[in-house]
């Protein structure tokens, strides 16, 4: 059996790492605000957030699309700054699936955030820990299995992603051509030994992941989260 | 003594906060009143975790908010330690973590504070590498005490840390925070519901009632008040009483305390004679009667004189409060026992003691 190009693997797993990091960075801070505020537009963010469950990735896809062309403000001023497009770019397809996996990364999180609840927050801060050391020496261990889940989540989303992927990035080789793009020309193409083997590798994959998940949430069965 | 000063207005759906006040914090000082009176609220406010409460609020002349929202010092920042009703140690923690927790955060400004002294103060060393969902109630609340003490405050604050606990916890944690303010040099502020807590525990007291201050003193002054009678609870009407042990009868287990020229004589107290205790003479205890009784099984039988009459109106009862030897007595008759003994102010009496309990150690 020949191994087809591993490329798109390879940039599928960057994509997603990527990915999944900005989203940390993010996204924590927005189910943080999501979990403790009492805002009355906490209900408009919340529903901005859960949009790309229930969009269509091709409309999702489009809109980014039209965003990202040069004759739009964000896209132009891209353009202008950097010389190159964010259309049919690398970086197109991380700021894409960005958005596309938000919710997958707050919800978990703001979930594991309330679970912990302010009580601790308020023990830590009567013992002078700052908002900030309380959130890293309290509300992050407590909430430890919500990181893992929402990490997992958001990293085996962007794998699985197809359509923002095809709106956004296309299929350029070494560029935008991810895995579930390269399984999917080797089908139209009637090449089915290659999509087998890249199919396969994904299945194998994506089942590590979620065996490790359950094995983690095992062994620190820290009850909150 | 400290100075804590509020001045803040909160209203909630069902009852609105109301407090502008100063009040002198000593040793444990009792904020007591019915639930729902705005206790823990008003225990919240001062640690800072009503971020939304306007007011202010200033302790020891350190403004911790100034009234327009503006200047609002969060929580951390106020020097206050903090014992919750549940716990709230951090489960991820072992319970030697979670005191290290607070030593490690706290500056060193209470030499009488240290890691070992807590844990030996509290009794923790065969704690200190449990986890603390293995702890039971009474465990956990030992270890949040110590945490909380571990943070060195300027000002504790406790709200109801006994709540939860069942009465032979409660009698073994009672002494524990009795001794802290003297033993660490804190003031302590102690949000109860239960009067017996405040007797044991306070020598100052704040009551709260419907969201406005009812009483604030002396504990002494506070629990002989008839107009806040109906909060403190008519069935616990007692008389605080100050003395000194004068003598131990260790063949009837007994022991004699002298409270101005009157001599009591009570369950032995296991303390050595000359000590300053004080004692809790509850009034439905004392009887009154014209002439001294004989063959009778009451001990304490002391001769006084009637200096108030307090009828209740529309109700079997009234209060007679005597004058023993310099010792104001309070005792609950019926008010046809006022009327066939023709009971007057001035008059002679005999007070029957049926039973005294000791509160604790005067400090």
């Amino acid at each position: 059996m020949e191994i087809p190009d591993l490329g798109p693997f390879w940039l599928t797993l960057k994509l997603a790492t990527i990915t999944t990091i900005i989203l940390l960075v993010i996204g924590t801070p927005i189910a943080w605000w999501l979990a403790f505020t009492r805002s009355r537009i906490k209900v408009v963010v919340e529903a901005l957030t859960a949009l790309p469950l229930v969009l269509p990735p091709t409309v999702l896809g489009f809109y980014l699309l039209i965003f990202m062309s040069p004759n739009s403000a964000i896209g132009g001023f891209w353009v202008s700054m950097t010389g190159s497009t964010l259309a049919f770019s690398f970086l197109g397809l991380v700021v894409a699936s960005v958005f596309y996996s938000m919710p997958f990364m707050v919800q978990p999180l703001q979930t594991a955030f309330e679970a912990v609840g302010r009580e601790p927050l308020e023990a830590a801060a009567s013992l002078r820990a700052s908002p900030l050391d309380a959130f890293f020496s309290v509300a992050s261990p407590l909430a430890f299995r919500g990181f893992i889940t929402a990490t997992v989540l958001s990293f085996a989303h962007t794998i699985g992603e197809f359509g923002v992927v095809l709106m956004v990035g296309g299929n350029i080789s070494g560029r935008t051509k991810v895995i579930s793009i390269a399984i999917y020309e080797h089908v139209e193409t009637i090449n089915y030994s290659d999509a087998h083997v890249l199919s396969a590798i994904l299945l194998l994959f994506s089942f590590s992941v979620l065996l490790f998940v359950f094995i983690m949430n095992r062994r620190f069965p820290v009850g909150i989260g | 003594m400290a100075k804590l000063e509020i001045d803040t207005s909160i209203e909630f759906d069902d009852f609105n906060l109301n407090i502008d006040q100063k009040f002198s914090i000593e040793g444990i000082t009792a904020l007591f009143g019915p639930s729902g009176g705005g206790k823990s609220t008003l225990l919240r406010i001062i640690a800072g975790f009503e971020g939304s409460a306007r007011g202010k609020i200033a302790f020891e002349g350190e403004y911790w908010q100034d009234g327009n929202g503006v200047n609002f010092v969060p929580p951390h920042r106020r020097g206050i330690g903090y014992v919750f009703q549940n716990a709230r140690l951090f489960p991820h923690l072992s319970v030697l973590k979670n005191l290290q927790y607070a030593d490690r955060r706290s500056e060193n400004i209470n030499e009488q504070i240290t890691l070992n002294s807590v844990i030996e103060a509290l009794d923790l060393s065969a704690l200190l590498p449990r986890q603390p969902l293995s702890l039971s109630g009474g465990e956990a609340q030992r270890v949040a005490i110590a945490r909380a003490l571990l943070a060195r405050p300027k000002l504790l604050l406790m709200d109801e840390p006994l709540a939860a606990l069942d009465f032979k916890r409660k009698a073994r944690i009672l002494p524990l925070i009795e001794k802290l303010p003297l033993r660490f040099g804190i003031p302590v502020i102690y949000v109860t519901h239960a009067i017996e807590e405040v007797v044991r525990l306070a020598s100052r007291m704040i009551v709260l009632d419907g969201g406005k201050i009812a009483a604030e003193g002396p504990i002494g002054e506070i629990m002989e008040r008839h107009d806040i009678q109906s909060i403190i609870g008519r069935f616990e009407a007692a008389s605080l009483i100050s003395g000194k042990i004068s003598r131990h009868i260790e063949a009837y287990h007994l022991s004699e305390v002298e409270c101005g020229d009157a001599v009591l004589t009570m369950p032995y107290i296991d303390l050595s004679v000359g000590t300053e205790i004080r004692l809790r003479i509850r009034a439905r205890d004392v009887s009154l009667a014209l002439t001294r009784p004989e063959g009778i099984s009451i001990q304490n039988i002391l001769s006084a004189r009637v200096l108030e009459i307090i009828e209740e109106q529309e109700a079997a009862f009234a209060e007679i409060i005597v004058d023993a030897g310099g010792t104001r007595l309070r005792a609950r008759i019926t008010r046809k026992s006022v009327a066939e003994l023709k009971l007057e102010i001035g008059m002679p009496i005999f007070a029957l003691v049926k039973s005294i309990s000791f509160d604790r150690r005067a400090l």
